[in-house]
């Protein structure tokens, strides 16, 4: 379903990757090790289609993505360094905006449900400026419960700034997306604990060329 | 994508209600410049009358572009830039969502400052009616072609200088025509042809800019 074909990524003077190539089939999940540097984020901005690889390209359902931008997108959810919340906006109010521009219509109810998953339903009215790092990676994991049909999730460093109750929370996520036929891709830093049948991928960097 | 487009527009004029003070200093460095030209130039009635359409025009675009800071520089710091391009919708409905906020926030309220102003320079009635219309049609093109700056120059350093020596050449057709109109009526002519050219060069960058802005916005996300 996802397809990575030979992609070569060229960061500066560096080649992070050459003929990387990857395939994952509903209810897979791909876990991508390295050490800092080893391309892990931009490997995951490529299969997001934020960046263009050097060579190589990215399908999905069998397309290219860069052609099917809008269609790709409708099915992805995106975790990456940066959150994407406004520090101006009240969580709520985040979370409601995030699935409008998508095109949907989220109940506050259903909003509130979405928040409440992440332990974070005492805070739906603050302004996310009043948050603490943690808070706000937790806002912004919300896109993973908010009731919009991403099959495929891209998560980059999720577990940064968490606490242990809530790394619990986003593993019990990952599991049930995988038991819908979902496809999860994340990096972590730390030991993760995810199912047996999730494959690792090692990305080692390549010296200067 | 409709409702993507209003969810835009909305979450962007919430944005500049919860920062007032950045929207209101716009306004304020609008009227402070207006203001000072006079006392430059002497109180002189019909020196006034001359150089006011010219002075509002200049201050208008001088406005717009401190403004563009504010236009996609903190949804790119912040990475709400990127969830838009990935929310399934084609950017250029993102874009002009933005876009379109960022006029309902800088040119119409300075349309609307124009009234008291032209009194300020002693206009007289017609040609403060032609300033309006004229500002009206022509700030929509101040705010789509420095969008396309804005893209163009998000993540470098000393973007905003470069800002400025990118958009301001661009908007010379829109300055002249802007303050010929309101020269015709005061002439006693028809300001219909300048006002139609405006018009035109507003529709022209609706049409054109989206697409540039989202190709650069695109490579900024790189």
């Amino acid at each position: 379903m996802l397809q990575a074909i030979d992609l070569e990524c060229v960061r500066g003077e560096r080649c992070l990757f050459q003929g990387l190539g990857l395939e994952l089939s509903p209810g897979q999940c791909l876990h991508i090790a390295g050490d800092n540097g080893a391309g892990k984020t931009s490997l995951l901005r490529i299969l997001a289609g934020l960046l263009t690889p050097t060579r190589g390209q990215v399908r999905w359902k069998g397309s290219d993505i860069t052609r099917t931008r809008e269609e790709y997108g409708s099915e992805l959810a995106f975790v990456g360094h940066l959150n994407g919340i406004k520090d101006d906006l009240t969580v709520l109010e985040n979370v409601r905006f995030e699935a409008a521009v998508r095109g949907l219509v989220l109940p506050e109810g259903q909003a509130r449900e979405a928040l409440a998953r992440l332990g974070l339903e005492d805070f739906e009215d603050v302004a996310v400026r009043y948050l603490s790092q943690g808070q706000k990676r937790r806002v912004a994991l919300t896109r993973l419960c908010a009731p919009v049909p991403a099959r495929l999730w891209i998560l980059d460093e999720p577990f940064n700034a968490l606490d242990a109750r809530t790394v619990e929370r986003v593993y019990a996520l990952v599991e049930q997306h995988l038991a819908a036929d979902g496809i999860v891709v994340l990096t972590a830093h730390q030991k993760v604990d995810l199912p047996s049948s999730a494959r690792r991928l090692d990305l080692f960097g390549w010296p200067l060329a | 994508m409709s409702s993507a487009l209003l969810a835009v527009i909305r979450r962007d004029l919430l944005l500049a209600l919860r920062q007032r003070s950045d929207v209101v200093n716009v306004l304020l460095f609008f009227l402070v410049v207006v203001t000072i030209v006079p006392l430059g130039v002497g109180p002189e009635r019909n020196v006034l009358r001359m150089i006011g359409a010219g002075t509002v025009w200049v201050a208008a675009l001088l406005a717009s572009i401190i403004s563009l800071a504010r236009m996609f520089a903190q949804d790119y710091a912040d990475g709400s830039l990127e969830q838009m391009f990935l929310a399934g919708q084609p950017g250029s409905v993102i874009v002009i969502g933005k876009i379109l906020a960022h006029w309902l926030v800088t040119g119409a309220p300075i349309t609307l400052a124009a009234v008291p102003i032209s009194v300020m320079f002693d206009l007289g009635v017609e040609p403060t009616g032609t300033l309006v219309a004229a500002l009206a049609l022509g700030t929509p093109a101040l705010s789509l072609l420095g969008a396309v700056g804005a893209a163009l120059t998000l993540g470098l350093r000393g973007g905003g200088v470069l800002v400025t020596l990118l958009v301001l050449p661009l908007t010379v057709p829109v300055l002249i025509f802007g303050a010929g109109a309101v020269d015709a009526t005061a002439g006693g002519l028809s300001a219909a042809a300048d006002l139609l050219l405006l018009g035109g060069l507003s529709l022209a960058a609706a049409a054109l800019a989206p697409w540039a802005i989202v190709a650069a916005l695109r490579i900024s996300l790189e």
